[in-house]
């Protein structure tokens, strides 16, 4: 199998036509031509909504553990139903359900925001399902003595939540938090389902646009080394704090 | 006067099985009480039912008088008069030692900063760990840790203590130094009702030591009969082993 595949890797090197190869992905005109837009505005834009939906996200994932921490029963179900039906679906539909189902169906209803606001909020409704369930994990990963020792000093149920049991949690899940994010990065190239103006193209729709525009794909390289220039830095950051966190256990 | 604490018919069940089997005593105010007794015996559930950890099935604790069992206890505000020292320490991993002891103070009892650094600053003191004040307790051995927990626990000014096997999770030679503490705070007058293997420490400290087994209270009473000439046989079983130890 391994020899099979040198083969092929050599044959590829010795009759690949590197001219052409050359000319359409790695076009140094191209790529000059890319710049600075690229960076000002579509890399900026995928951080802007990564970041936006990664905020509200997390504020919707806490409440989410929560509740399916709660003892209420329809504060379960509701936790349990949201988790399971937006894990379930592509992100694709539900942004689009919140882009085009909801206007349509409601035409009262503006999301603000406009076109971003709604790929914002349709990636963050996502994101806390995904959200959720790293942060019950890390809520139920504190060992019970730390509440019992907060209750038995006199704090409420949820001052113990909040001021001994999340701090601690959240150390616990910087790492799979931080995995979210990146995977929210790459999400973010949903957004052109949605529509776009030239001012709002995160890297993705920018790069096509401009492929098919010039019919050269470099552009295409030029959006996955940026990407790659954004998690790689972040998946070695989760790399360390992992380490970090087996050290000081 | 009021007992600090007193316990009548007090039943607890884990699902079907009845582990506390209608407890009743009392401890005065300022009295030391030492319950031994074999593992499973119901001795750390019945203490968890005294500030309500545990949530008993029937029977009432009375708190200087105060119902804790009824639904309807301010148990937040009870709980702050009756101070807790778990067997596996429990301290905040993620504060240092001062905010272990001025979280509670500041945030439950609404002392002020200073108010409550001056506190945890003395009760450090008292139990020899002021130069620890800003280490975090990943940093302390076991010993310390439990020291600085009884601390904690003090900084809230209760009018009594519970201990759960305060000396269970510590390496031998780490024993000596928080029975020292324990035996200050008993000397210093305070209420403590303490679930503990050391027999040494019952004897020399105990107002009074009860012996439970299987969910009932067997014997109770002073420390040198409880301990030296037990009138049951359970009890004198259950020394010979933890003394052939």
């Amino acid at each position: 199998m391994y020899a099979i595949a040198m083969v092929v890797v050599v044959l590829a090197i010795v009759l690949g036509d590197w001219e052409r190869i050359g000319f359409n992905f790695f076009n140094l005109e191209v790529m000059a031509d890319m710049f600075p837009e690229v960076l000002t505005i579509a890399a900026r834009n995928t951080i802007l909504y990564t970041l936006m939906s990664f905020a509200i996200g997390l504020v919707g994932a806490l409440a989410l553990a929560l509740m399916k921490l709660s003892s209420i029963p329809p504060y379960r179900a509701f936790a349990i139903s949201y988790i399971e039906l937006f894990r379930g679906l592509p992100a694709l539909i539900t942004l689009i359900l919140i882009g085009f189902g909801i206007p349509i169906a409601f035409q009262g209803i503006r999301i603000p925001g406009g076109r971003v606001g709604a790929g914002v909020l349709g990636l963050s409704i996502v994101a806390a399902a995904y959200m959720a369930e790293t942060i019950r994990a890390g809520i139920e990963a504190v060992p019970r003595g730390q509440t019992e020792a907060a209750r038995s000093l006199g704090m409420s149920a949820n001052r113990t939540m909040f001021t001994i049991v999340l701090p601690q949690a959240f150390r616990i899940i910087i790492p799979p938090l931080t995995n979210e994010m990146v995977l929210l990065i790459k999400d973010t190239s949903l957004f052109f389902v949605l529509g776009t103006t030239p001012l709002t193209k995160e890297l993705t729709k920018f790069a096509r646009d401009f492929m098919v525009e010039i019919r050269n794909a470099t552009p295409l390289t030029v959006a996955a080394l940026v990407y790659l220039a954004i998690t790689l830095p972040l998946t070695w950051l989760v790399r360390r704090l992992e380490k970090r966190a087996a050290i000081s256990r | 006067m009021t007992p600090a604490i007193e316990i009548n018919d007090l039943h607890k069940y884990f699902g079907d099985l009845e582990v506390l089997k209608g407890i009743d005593f009392e401890v005065s105010d300022g009295e030391v009480v030492c319950i031994i007794g074999p593992s499973g015996s119901g001795k750390s559930t019945l203490l968890r039912c005294v500030n309500r950890l545990e949530e008993s099935t029937s029977g009432t604790i009375l708190i200087e008088g105060e119902d804790i069992t009824d639904p309807d206890a301010d148990v937040d505000h009870l709980r702050t008069r009756i101070g807790m020292v778990f067997q596996q320490f429990n301290l905040f991993p993620h504060l240092d030692v001062v905010h272990n002891l001025t979280i509670a103070q500041t945030k439950v009892l609404k002392r002020s900063k200073k108010e409550a650094g001056e506190i945890a600053h003395d009760v450090l003191e008292r139990v020899g760990l002021l130069d620890k004040i800003h280490e975090y307790p990943i940093r302390l051995s076991g010993g310390q840790q439990q020291r600085v927990a009884i601390a904690r626990a003090l900084a809230m000014n209760p009018d009594m203590m519970l201990f759960d096997e305060p000396t269970s999770s510590l390496d031998p030679e780490l024993v000596g130094e928080v029975l020292d503490v324990m035996r200050r705070l008993a000397r210093d007058g305070m209420t403590m009702m303490v679930v503990t293997h050391e027999m040494s420490f019952a004897i020399e400290v105990a107002d009074r030591v009860v012996f439970m087994d299987d969910g009932v209270v067997v014997e109770e009473g002073l420390p040198s009969v409880v301990l030296q000439e037990p009138k049951t046989e359970r009890a004198r079983r259950f020394l010979r082993m933890v003394i052939d130890k």
